[in-house]
């Protein structure tokens, strides 16, 4: 769009599947982006087709398999139900094309590392919509936790809260247990994907409930605790009938030897003991910095600062190939293990200690770093 | 326009710096009562213009506004649809097709014809939207609205599709059917102006934030002060305190010496705060009557 011949400008060719809204949402940041030439958009509803083709030009298909032998693409965008994340993204793969897949990635953990490892094997550009992991303040939260400001953490609270279901009805997948509905897919995804970029893979997963509040097939409020090495412990609080809020809000607190932290969508607050390595910008106890203060200005804004980030990223390593980086498959695939867990738990199916027996073979990265931690601020 | 413009942002919860604050001010006003005392304290400071979103609190407003007209007497409102919220939530429960059969009045031909997968021909899609500008203009009935904003979530949506139809058939319908100025909230205000100017949509209302500090300004500080400058199209600024990054005399200093700014948009939750606003802004433009 921005870019001429003349500019030495890589311009990526790019495809939207599922036309709901993420995928329109998806559609108008990325087709605003001067580097991407965004041509074709699949759905199965006639009607959405009808009236983008007819006013914005795009040319629409009602299969991926249809559009991806028509259109010459280097990247697609899926945000389909989310049953239906691992089928599409094989075929875009399978077809060498780089996918933005929706969260959460897949609802099979063996689906998920098939996935990645088929990414990898093509040297494709993956990356999954957590966009939390764009918001300035859970990146300043990272950054304090990885530096060990706050020392060696000790306990994390991990909540959301929001207005989704709050009358016993709704036709859509989202009310569907078999389509990936349900508030611990749809909603907890977020936070937990965050504790898990904190702290790693948990060891275990204990007192999960998946509890119904008015919807008749799944979940619409999540309470679990995860396990780390060292007694630490996540513990997350979901729900997404409280509509005592106005939209959705996702916290994460962390407790830590020398500080404390409270970081959400806005602000990040906090607390360092004079036993702290304070960072550049911080002092010794209460400290606020703002999103609005640790963000960059995106090209375009349509939802918020981190929706235009996460699209930016995704086409700057399409651009450059750069088959690492933020929100890549495989990190999504471990949040999609710790939500299993959470299930297998719930429904008290034996699982959740297999599973962390399983599991264990990541906790080694998690001790080193509490060690890490440790040593600091000893 | 009148220079300063009443906002409802702090009646709704919405704060971009602090969830904490906005929900303190969720339950401050709480009661109708108590965003009517902030609303009678505009107006008689002279700020008698509501910039408000159609939320169903504002239906209750307009309700006691049409009650008692000799006191409202110069009493404006300038609606900005839709509220989003409300269609977004539906949207989750009930799929696109579902949130538009809620929003559309029942006995509607097209609500019928959304009920199988038909598709739809441009002149539905002219008269499904302007059915959802009358289903949200409802609540204003009898009430003065000589402006009608699309609001930012809508606008910056369609900019990034392309579907710039939308905004010609949003303009024509305000036009000819209220006697209204359309007008535009964007988060993307040099992008918009180029696509109005293509459609012929001259001299547009455009209402984005403009603050001293870029705060959510796409396209940087710059782009928008060339478009101040060298653009045709009437400015209604907000954001101008940056949500309260920038102090207030600064903030207001900067925003009334840039060209071609009409007005600001402002909120307030006391009469103090409205004065002290009101008067920083008489410092550098006219008076505002009161």
């Amino acid at each position: 769009m921005g870019a001429t011949d003349t500019e030495l400008v890589v311009v990526i060719t790019m495809g939207v599947v599922g036309l709901g809204k993420m995928g329109l949402s998806h559609l108008s940041i990325f087709r605003a982006h001067p580097e991407v030439d965004l041509v074709a958009v699949c759905d199965s509803t006639g009607y959405v087709l009808d009236v983008l083709s007819k006013y914005t030009g795009l040319r629409t298909y009602k299969d991926l398999s249809a559009m991806l032998a028509a259109e010459q693409l280097d990247a697609v965008v899926i945000a389909t139900p989310s049953h239906l994340h691992a089928p599409m993204v094989r075929t875009a793969l399978e077809a060498g094309v780089h996918v933005f897949c929706e969260k959460p990635f897949t609802l099979d953990d063996a689906d998920g590392q098939a996935l990645t490892a088929l990414a990898r094997e093509r040297g494709l550009v993956t990356q999954v919509g957590y966009h939390n992991r764009f918001v300035a303040a859970f990146a300043e939260l990272k950054r304090l936790i990885d530096g060990g400001a706050l020392g060696a953490v000790t306990h994390v609270v991990a909540e959301a809260y929001g207005p989704v279901v709050l009358a016993p009805k709704g036709g859509t997948w989202r009310s569907r247990r078999s389509s990936g509905g349900g508030c611990l897919y749809d909603y907890a995804a977020h936070p937990i994907d965050l504790v898990q970029w904190y702290l790693g893979m948990p060891t275990g997963v204990e007192g999960s409930r998946l509890n119904r509040i008015f919807s008749a097939e799944t979940d619409d409020e999540v309470v679990s605790t995860l396990m780390y090495p060292g007694d630490v412990t996540a513990q997350v609080s979901v729900n997404w009938s409280d509509e005592s809020q106005r939209k959705m809000s996702t916290k994460i607190s962390v407790w830590g030897t020398t500080g404390r932290a409270v970081a959400d969508r806005q602000e990040v607050q906090v607390y360092l003991r004079d036993t702290a390595a304070v960072p550049e910008g911080y002092r010794t106890g209460w400290n606020v910095h703002y999103t609005t203060d640790l963000t960059e200005q995106p090209w375009f804004y349509l939802r918020g600062e981190e929706y235009s980030a996460q699209a930016d990223t995704f086409v700057g390593r399409v651009a450059n190939r750069m088959t690492e980086g933020p929100n890549v498959f495989s990190s999504a695939a471990a949040t999609d293990r710790i939500l299993s867990m959470i299930s297998a738990d719930a429904q008290g199916a034996g699982g959740p200690r297999e599973r962390a027996t399983s599991t264990a073979t990541v906790a080694p990265r998690r001790r080193r770093r509490l060690a890490f931690g440790r040593g600091r601020t000893a | 326009m009148d220079r300063l413009l009443f906002g409802d942002n702090q009646f709704f919860g919405v704060n971009h710096m602090s969830e904490e604050k906005a929900r303190s001010q969720q339950m401050r006003f709480q009661d109708l009562g108590a965003i009517m005392k902030v609303l009678d304290a505009a107006y008689d400071e002279g700020v008698t213009t509501f910039m408000c979103t159609t939320h169903d609190r504002v239906a209750e407003i307009c309700d006691l506004v049409r009650a008692d007209q000799e006191r409202y007497a110069r009493m404006e409102f300038f609606p900005c649809m839709p509220y989003a919220h409300k269609y977004a939530n539906a949207m989750t429960e009930d799929g696109p097709l579902g949130a538009l059969r809620r929003f559309l009045p029942d006995q509607s031909v097209f609500s019928a014809a959304l009920t199988g997968t038909k598709s739809l021909a441009s002149k539905d899609i002219d008269g499904i939207t302007r059915l959802l500008i009358d289903a949200e203009m409802s609540m204003f009935r009898g009430l003065r609205t000589p402006v009608v904003f699309l609001q930012n979530v809508v606008v910056d949506l369609l900019l990034g599709l392309g579907f710039d139809e939308a905004f010609v058939i949003f303009a024509d319908h305000v036009r000819t059917r209220y006697g209204a100025e359309p007008g535009f909230i964007t988060m993307n205000l040099p992008r918009l102006l180029d696509t109005l100017e293509r459609l012929g949509i001259d001299n547009p209302i455009v209402c984005s934030n403009i603050n001293k500090i870029g705060f959510r300004m796409p396209g940087g500080l710059e782009a928008y002060e060339t478009a101040l400058r060298d653009r045709r199209f009437r400015a209604i600024a907000m954001s101008v305190f940056a949500s309260g990054a920038i102090p207030p005399e600064e903030a207001i200093d900067w925003v009334c010496a840039q060209p071609n700014i009409e007005s600001i948009v402002f909120g307030a939750s006391s009469r103090r705060n409205i004065a002290s606003t009101r008067a920083l802004v008489e410092k550098s433009w006219a008076p505002v009557p009161r």
